[in-house]
């Protein structure tokens, strides 16, 4: 997303271009412009229109009803359960992505071990990046459950007396979904910032032992500052990204139990396909693509400033 | 010099130490999936938990590959993956072609369109889609699976295969065609050729988002028949009773040729999957 379409600069003279050289380029991007036309500008202005009409898809002649819906939806007593879930369940997930990825992309970036050694850890490490969020879903619905192998280690060190039903009890189901979702995205980050760690120029290091700067100091003041740009572009895309899950949350909740980890994607989806309010959740979805837009917005703007 | 070797040593014991626990973290979920999938389903929640089951056995895979209804949903994961991966190179390279050696009207709007429309939440697009693809006679069919996921593919792709076009010097398309050949000719004879790795990199990535995909393939498909394999996984969930060593053997199944391209290709796979975040 960072790389921009560079103009190419034709050295041949416009007047010395023959006709089918011109129209070329359009026959080139057409496929592209008529797919994201059809597809893209279509539904969003398909979207937005079914969201001030009154019960669109499942009426066969919807009249306009202004913003009724968005009303409807912002009064809804589930969104601001919905809104509260989705921050923290991206905030605490991008944070935790970042750390793990971080510690996990540096201890791997030793010189102490064989590169052997370090390949293996790495392999296993990459391991969740693999996996299709469905299978995640299942695995750690096995791995979560009352009998399941978590619980067990759990009693077995004495933390529980007996197994705890962590995606389906209200007080855990939450933090086991955020969990699941750390498990599975930490690897992105690892290896963008191992790529990251191995471009910094190995003199930064060896000035600041001269200097005597100890581990910290160096990480402090030459590693972060040194990873910053990538730490950025990341936790933003992240953000992005997280806000929108919703096979996790649909496959292991479904959202439940009593709304504890209903999300806006989950909102938006059940009121269109549970409850065939698709006016509503018309609604919602325009107004999630208002808050991605502005996401979007500030990543865009970073990146530019980057260049 | 002895103390500091003996510090070396501890330094070295420590992070071994730190490594390995990280790798339970990561691994050890991934190892019971295997594990659980060579059980029988009476013995998935054993206690005490065994690692290495007594019985162990082919069973569960045997039933997934014997059912024709779940041999299906990989069928329809690899045609739909597969025609997504080439349609979305030809229309990419096509892009990038004209994006990185033509000059012409509404360029520059049109590539900043195409990096903004990335940011379109998938949900957003999710109810016009179903109202669009039941207009259209799409609904529940391999094509509207398929041009729904170029739509989330090609952005990227045309970004990564113009940024990689405008690495490669203009002399050799340009002698090309001093040289008689047409547009089309030098992009096919000259610069695909040399495109290989960036391609490859596209290529993963496209199918990944593919093969994984969830929302769209649970809301635009209806029947059994044209389900992929992460509903297919979600329907075994479904069922009455949970049969999770047949889970568990599809999702290793599932995950099989995302593994082969991480195996073989991890350079371009890690590369076409970080691009975004990482400049080069």
């Amino acid at each position: 997303m960072s790389i921009k379409i560079i103009n190419a600069d034709v050295s041949r003279g416009a007047s010395t271009k023959s006709l089918g050289r011109r129209l070329a380029p359009y026959g080139f991007i057409s496929p592209t412009a008529a797919l994201l036309f059809v597809l893209m500008f279509i539904p969003i202005a398909m979207v937005v229109g079914y969201s001030v009409m009154d019960n669109v898809i499942v009426n066969k002649h919807p009249q306009f009803i202004g913003f009724d819906s968005y009303i409807k939806v912002l009064t809804n007593s589930v969104l601001p359960t919905a809104v509260m879930n989705t921050a923290v369940f991206t905030v605490v997930s991008v944070i935790a992505h970042l750390v793990l990825g971080l510690l996990f992309a540096m201890m791997l970036n030793t010189k102490l071990l064989s590169n052997v050694t370090t390949g293996l850890f790495r392999v296993i490490y990459i391991l969740p990046w693999l996996f299709t969020v469905a299978i995640i879903a299942i695995l750690w619905k096995l791995l979560l459950n009352p009998n399941g192998v978590i619980n067990y280690a759990l009693i077995s060190l004495g933390l529980t007396d007996k197994g705890i039903e962590w995606l389906s009890s209200p007080a855990t189901a939450l933090i086991a979904v955020t969990f699941i979702n750390i498990w599975a995205g930490y690897p992105f980050y690892m290896v963008s910032l191992l790529a990251g760690l191995q471009g910094i120029p190995k003199d930064l290091y060896e000035a600041a032992k001269v200097d005597g700067a100890s581990g910290f100091q160096q990480f402090w003041s030459i590693t972060l500052p040194q990873l910053k740009p990538i730490i950025i572009s990341m936790s933003m895309l992240d953000v992005i990204w997280t806000s929108q899950q919703f096979a996790l949350i649909w496959m292991t909740t479904g959202g439940g139990p009593i709304n504890v980890t209903e999300m806006l994607s989950t909102f938006t989806y059940k009121l269109a396909f549970s409850n065939y309010q698709f006016s509503q959740a018309s609604a919602s979805a325009v107004m999630i693509l208002v808050l991605s837009t502005i996401l979007a917005f500030f990543y865009a703007r970073y990146q530019k400033a980057r260049d | 010099m002895a103390t500091k070797r003996r510090g070396h040593l501890l330094k070295k014991t420590g992070l071994l130490v730190a490594l390995s626990a990280g790798a339970i973290f990561a691994g050890f979920p991934v190892l019971w999936m295997a594990s659980s999938s060579f059980k029988s389903n009476t013995e998935i929640f054993a206690y005490p938990p065994k690692l290495i089951t007594e019985h162990f056995s082919f069973d569960a895979y045997i039933a997934i590959l014997t059912d024709p209804t779940k041999v299906r949903f990989f069928i329809n994961s690899y045609v739909v993956a597969i025609c997504v991966t080439l349609l979305t190179l030809l229309v990419a390279l096509l892009a990038a072609y004209a994006f990185s050696r033509f000059e012409f009207r509404f360029k520059k709007p049109l590539s900043m369109l195409i990096v903004s429309v990335q940011a379109v939440p998938p949900i957003t697009l999710l109810i016009p889609f179903f109202g669009l693809m039941v207009v259209l006679g799409l609904y529940n069919t391999y094509l509207g699976l398929i041009l729904t996921y170029m739509v989330f593919t090609l952005p990227y792709a045309i970004i990564m295969m113009t940024g990689y076009f405008n690495t490669l010097p203009k002399e050799l398309d340009e002698a090309a065609r001093v040289d008689g050949a047409s547009s089309m000719g030098a992009l096919w004879r000259i610069l695909v050729p040399i495109s290989v790795p960036g391609i490859v990199s596209v290529g993963i990535y496209t199918f990944m988002i593919s093969w994984n995909e969830f929302l769209f393939a649970l809301t635009l498909t209806r029947t059994p028949d044209m389900r992929t394999v992460p509903i297919g996984i979600q329907l075994l969930m479904g069922q009455n009773s949970y049969e999770w060593n047949q889970m568990m053997a599809m999702s290793i199944l599932g995950c099989i040729p995302v593994l082969v391209l991480f195996l073989f290709f991890q350079r371009f796979f890690i590369g076409g999957m970080t691009a975004g975040a990482v400049k080069n």
